[in-house]
């Protein structure tokens, strides 16, 4: 690993994205977030390399979506050229288990294909490395470890400190990506270079289709007549009152409401 | 017994005759012949099978008798016995001897079991009952301290706790290790997990790759397939919630909220179990170093956990703000607050407003307009300090208390302060 003031490298795992209405290929969502830390490390820590890493076919679609990430102020992107189809995770655990960058970015699920969120944990398996989900920030650098704020449910942060070498992955708690500008999409470079594929032989198994609309939840009354089921029909539902305090003092309503708040845990 | 029945006219004229003296007394004696609740019907002269409508029915709520002929209630029984049998008519089971085991490792966000988590549970149970003769297990691996006291109601055969406190907060490598050690000691034949972002979503796709197994991501459907490998086959949501993919059901899978209806016919044993052979490592590569204090107010109201709301009743503003920043709280508000200018727009919880899901929502000084209440369907316990004792809002609530807002909120703010300041000082 280079010695820290030299800054240190972090490779964005990067993918093809679809437009969840037109269905066009695009930057994906999270990716470029994850692209968007990237940069902003990279200003912060200077002498910071960024590695843009994609593992799949070279075509004119995936071009544009690749080039929505380079104009976010990108010089160069490499390309792992494998052809459709191909498991990308053998691939880019080939390319990192080489180049070994300190940390790895990466989006927590792709917009096309399986997208099971799978492949930062295989690729954390393969290499043995550290994996942390759900990156809002990242706080320090130093020594080899890096301090990061982890999004929980409800806005919440948890702070967490991770051994470098680690990948970390990125969702909608992450910064929102700039814009990308199309002069300096343009002039970017593509790095290609071939890479080893398998075909995912058992996805071409499987039957995929348009999402179906969910059926909605029905609610099922058990009675054992038609005066119980009825009663359940009409009542409102959620009916059942709760507990209620009427001619007591400020102080005991007070008591009574640090009581349950207590009990659900809420203050802090 | 012998077959002749003996009558006794005088006693039967006399339990005819509402206005006999001994009226009530031979009803009782004909109650004790004929059985419990037979005083209602008995058999006439005639053969002819005779109804006492005084002898049933209840006392309705506007005073008024009411007789209820859907069998549910006979005689004068009370219906809130019959309610109370009702309410309690789950089925004891007790598996024994288990064919095979069906692991679930459910969230338990805040020590409860979420919706989530029953679903999944209910989704074992499909699992597990497959071949009524020789039904599976379902065990519950929890972590941590919890709340939960009727485990067995959600459909938990047994129940494996590991409450060390390794594994507190985020500790997904202490969890793997321990999840691996159930693996090679029970061996399930299926491991469930909630899809959920930071719970089983993580938890799930790290321990079914260090077993090198693929799983099945957002799962909602199953259904039973005969050609599959274990006779199911599994519908999952793919590329961003755009594709529905079809495959047969593997070992592992994570599954979606509504994936199938929680347990409420059954109670199960949720029997304790302990295994050998699990070496808590403390070494870990991930360290967490606790929850970072958030400013509540940068907090989006439709994410928020805890919600102090005001409306038409809050007079003092300034108090009302200091209150939620002493609760921590995320503020919101009615309409009317909103319109009379005592806050943003953006605070409007609603129909025309924002749809919260918090788990405590406190209510001070609103009435629980229908509109109001929509925006506050999703939200757990909600807390209603109001002057009405007779308005919506305390009917939705679980807690009520019945006073003037500003007295209460000053009261509560007073407690905190207190009790931080006591922190405060023992620390
Ligand atoms: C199309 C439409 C959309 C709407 N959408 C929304 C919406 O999204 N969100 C929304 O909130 N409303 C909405 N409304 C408005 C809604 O119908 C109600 O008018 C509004 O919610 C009432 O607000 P409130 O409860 O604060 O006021 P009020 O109804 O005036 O209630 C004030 C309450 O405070 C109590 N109170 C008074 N003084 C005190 C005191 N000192 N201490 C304690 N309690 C006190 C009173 O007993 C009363 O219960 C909508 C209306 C329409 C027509």
């Amino acid at each position: 690993m280079q010695p820290e003031q030299q800054g240190l490298e972090v490779a964005v795992l990067v993918s093809v994205g679809r437009h969840p209405i037109t269905g066009r290929a695009r930057r994906a969502e999270q990716d470029a977030r994850g692209v968007e830390l990237a940069l902003t490390l990279a200003s912060e820590l200077p002498g910071t390399r960024i590695n843009v890493l994609h593992a799949g076919q070279q075509d004119i679609n995936s071009e544009v979506a690749l080039r929505g990430y380079l104009g976010m102020g990108l010089n160069s992107l490499t390309l792992l050229e494998q052809p459709e189809g191909s498991d990308a995770i053998a691939a880019l655990a080939a390319y990192l288990t080489k180049a070994l960058p300190p940390l790895v970015l990466t989006g927590t699920r792709a917009e096309c294909g399986e997208g099971s969120g799978l492949l930062p944990y295989a690729l954390a398996e393969r290499l043995g490395w550290p994996l942390v989900n759900g990156l809002a920030a990242v706080e320090t650098i130093e020594n080899g470890v890096v301090t990061l704020l982890q999004a929980l449910p409800r806005g919440q942060r948890r702070r967490l400190k991770v051994r470098l070498p680690a990948i970390v992955s990125v969702d909608e708690a992450g910064p929102v990506a700039r814009q990308s500008a199309f002069g300096p999409a343009r002039r970017a470079k593509f790095i290609v270079t071939s890479a080893i594929h398998e075909p995912d032989r058992e996805l071409t198994q499987w039957h995929l289709a348009p999402a179906r609309k969910r059926p909605k939840r029905l609610k099922i009354v058990k009675a054992a007549s038609a005066r119980d089921r009825f009663k359940a029909a009409a009542s409102k539902a959620g009916g059942k009152s709760g507990q209620v305090l009427s001619d007591v003092t400020p102080e005991q309503g007070a008591v009574a409401i640090l009581k349950l708040l207590e009990e659900e845990d809420v203050l802090r | 017994m012998s077959e002749i029945r003996r009558r006794d006219p005088r006693r039967e004229w006399i339990a005819r005759n509402r206005l006999h003296p001994e009226h009530a007394s031979v009803l009782a004696a004909l109650d004790g012949i004929e059985g419990g609740g037979a005083t209602s019907e008995w058999l006439g002269p005639s053969g002819v099978i005779r109804k006492n409508p005084r002898a049933v029915g209840f006392i309705g709520p506007s005073g008024i008798k009411r007789i209820d002929r859907s069998g549910l209630q006979s005689g004068s029984q009370p219906t809130v016995s019959a309610m109370a049998v009702s309410g309690d008519s789950r089925r004891a089971v007790n598996i024994a001897e288990p064919a095979f085991l069906v692991a679930v490792v459910p969230d338990l966000i805040g020590g409860r079991l979420s919706a989530h988590d029953k679903d999944m549970l209910g989704l074992a149970r499909r699992l597990a009952d497959v071949d009524v003769g020789r039904p599976g297990a379902v065990v519950a691996i929890l972590f941590c301290e919890h709340k939960e006291e009727a485990l067995g109601e959600v459909g938990i055969d047994k129940v494996l706790h590991f409450n060390e406190a390794i594994y507190a907060g985020f500790a997904p490598e202490v969890r793997l290790a321990a999840l691996t050690t159930v693996e090679r000691e029970l061996a399930p034949r299926y491991w469930l997990f909630p899809d959920s972002p930071l719970g089983g979503a993580d938890l799930g796709r790290r321990l079914a790759l260090r077993l090198n197994e693929r799983p099945a991501t957002g799962v909602w459907q199953i259904e039973a397939d005969n050609e599959a490998l274990l006779g199911w086959r599994c519908t999952a949501r793919g590329a961003a919630g755009s594709l529905d993919i079809q495959r047969p059901l593997p070992r592992f899978v994570l599954a979606l909220a509504e994936c199938a209806e929680p347990v409420d016919e059954t109670r199960h044993a949720a029997e304790r179990l302990s295994i050998a052979g699990v070496t808590p490592t403390t070494l870990s590569r991930i360290e967490d170093l606790g929850q970072v204090a958030v400013d509540p107010a940068g907090v989006a109201l439709a994410e928020a956990e805890f919600i102090l709301s005001g409306g038409n009743g809050v007079k003092n503003w300034d108090a009302f703000h200091h209150a939620a920043k002493v609760l921590g709280a995320t503020e919101g508000a009615s309409r009317v607050a909103v319109d009379d200018g005592f806050m943003t727009r953006d605070r409007q919880v609603g129909a025309t407003g924002t749809w919260v899901t918090a788990r405590v929502y406190l209510a001070v000084g609103i009435s629980g307009a229908i509109q109001h209440l929509q925006g506050i369907q999703r939200c757990d316990k909600v807390v209603a300090i109001n002057l009405d004792p007779g308005c919506d809002m305390i009917k939705r609530a679980d807690l009520a208390v019945i006073g003037d807002s500003a007295e209460i909120l000053a009261a509560l703010v007073g407690m905190v302060e207190q009790r931080r300041g006591g922190q405060r000082d023992a620390a």
